[in-house]
């Protein structure tokens, strides 16, 4: 087999990063030519930047029906989001409580801060989830005491591309009054998301998810609850993240929100269709072959499988070779070399997240380029299972 | 990330599969932690006459172990146990810093199966005898 060189180039890693938006780029570029007051100071120039920042705030609110812009902090991206919400809101709270809730299928940028935080005094409960990466709420009403101050949950995971019944999450962290953040980095722009309907307290998105520049994000919080800054300074919004503003990556945030908005729908069903039809592809033909996360309850961009007997990165390469780009949850694939916390929550053997590959799509995708992967998939797992010792029979000892 | 030498290998591996009536047979690693490799030998007159390999895990672990066999083909078994994960490295050009313990396991799944056939010949001398 890939003896020829391909010049075809297939793009399906849109999770780990998307290109921007043309009609983002447009409007960011002024930004970087002649317009670069600083909205702080007093002058035109700067007013004309304190607008942009407002006018982006707007959209942002409105994408996620935040009650007023006044709830958008801005930020460096859903790293930056996911700490603030999280350490915010415990030191802030811990008169009141010092046990926090997460999930074992969170971001890194979730568990960290919430391990962090156990070196300080806090206690950190991680639910398990089951198969399909629901958390479980009967485990989540247990944990729950009236020391909790803050429940973090992500909204999907973009790894197995589980959604999770946020309404009846949130109803259970308002029981016992503890703060609900969510992590929407993987679901914002792709579903729609309501912090209001959905009982939502504080929320992390970003912006490259939404097909805007990378290093932007911002964190929702609830009009009334007040958290304690990580970034002290200047005094910039509103005191909870100081430093001068990223104006261009802001009007460019902006704007990717307020196409995702506009756009939304449409696309979301289009993506839902070309991700149904990958995973079938795949499943069909290829024997030993299994979906990670939920059949339906998943995000239109994500096709997430796996494939027994061998690894998930020598699948890449050969992907690679014929000019398709995925991803893994192979330890191969990581700077831990432990498989992926996630493949391994939702109850999979190291050796069956070994050989997880993940295919996440995105607008410029076609369904021609999800025919050819499944076309040319069939080929690149027999010929690594030739090579591979593992079998059946040893899979199952 | 890989050298070309790692990818030339990857791409067409040299003497994989199986030998059934091997002379000695090494197996290392395990599925678990994402690497496993089986090393086949056909030994006549001390020299390796044939060797052939099955890998389970990256490309790295895929190319050391068509490299490690290229190696040993036709060498003595002295001459093959002297090879070392080094060698098996330097051979490809190089990997990448985070490959070179867990991926690189060819030259121990060579010198098992060496192993493997000093204990099976000293087993067939004490029948003999």
């Amino acid at each position: 087999m890939p003896n020829q060189t391909t010049t075809r180039r297939i793009y399906f890693d849109h999770t780990a990063g998307k290109p921007i938006d043309s009609r983002v780029i447009e409007v960011m570029l002024p930004y970087m030519t002649s317009s670069y007051g600083n909205p702080s100071s007093i002058h035109a120039f700067s007013q004309e930047a304190k607008q942009t920042l407002e006018e982006a705030r707007e959209k942002i609110a409105k994408l996620i029906n935040a009650e007023s812009k006044e709830s958008i902090v801005f930020t460096s991206g859903a790293t930056e989001s996911n700490n603030m919400a999280i350490k915010g809101v415990a030191y802030r709270n811990k008169n009141r409580g010092n046990h926090i809730i997460t999930s074992s299928i969170e971001h890194m940028s979730v568990i960290n801060p919430c391990k962090f935080l156990t070196t300080q005094g806090f206690k950190a409960t991680f639910l398990p989830v089951d198969q399909y990466g629901f958390v479980s709420l009967k485990k989540l009403e247990e944990e729950l005491t009236s020391e909790t101050t803050l429940i973090s949950i992500m909204y999907a995971s973009g790894e197995i591309g589980t959604i999770q019944p946020m309404k009846e999450i949130s109803k259970i962290a308002h029981s016992k009054n503890a703060f609900l953040h969510v992590d929407a980095t993987a679901a914002n722009g792709q579903i729609p998301i309501n912090v209001q309907n959905d009982g939502i307290d504080l929320l992390t998105i970003s912006s490259n998810d939404m097909y805007g520049p990378k290093g932007v994000g911002a964190l929702y919080i609830k009009k009334g609850i007040r958290i304690e800054p990580l970034i002290q300074g200047g005094g910039q919004e509103k005191g909870i993240r100081s430093g001068t503003e990223n104006i261009p990556g802001i009007v460019g945030f902006g704007k990717a929100a307020e196409i995702a908005q506009k756009e939304m729908s449409v696309e979301s069903k289009r993506l839902e269709k070309l991700r149904d039809k990958f995973i079938k592809g795949l499943l069909d033909q290829i024997p030993y072959s299994f979906l990670n996360g939920h059949p339906t309850k998943r995000l239109p961009d994500n096709v997430a499988v796996r494939f027994s007997f061998i690894e998930g990165e020598s699948i890449l390469l050969s992907l690679d070779m014929m000019g398709v780009a995925a991803s893994s949850g192979s330890a191969c694939t990581t700077k831990t070399l432990e498989p992926s916390h996630v493949l391994l929550a939702i109850g999979l053997k190291h050796e069956e997240a070994h050989g997880s590959v993940l295919f996440t799509l995105g607008r410029q995708n076609t369904k021609e380029e999800v025919d050819y992967v499944i076309d040319i998939m069939p080929d690149i797992i027999k010929r690594l299972r030739k090579i591979s010792p593992l079998t059946p029979k040893e899979l199952k000892e | 990330m890989y050298t070309d030498k790692v990818m030339e290998h990857f791409r067409n591996p040299r003497n994989m599969g199986e030998i059934s009536d091997a002379d000695g047979i090494g197996t290392v690693g395990n599925p678990v932690c994402g690497d496993m490799m089986t090393i086949y030998i056909k030994v006549k007159d001390n020299n390796i006459t044939d060797i052939k390999f099955k890998t389970f895990g990256c490309g790295a672990a895929i190319a050391t172990s068509s490299m490690v066999t290229e190696l040993a083909k036709g060498k003595t078994l002295e001459e093959a146990l002297k090879i070392t994960r080094g060698d098996v490295a330097d051979a490809l050009e190089g990997l990448p810093p985070i490959k070179m313990h867990c991926s690189n396991l060819a030259a121990d799944a060579l010198h098992a199966a060496i192993e493997d056939y000093n204990k099976k010949r000293k087993a067939e001398k004490e029948v003999k005898t």
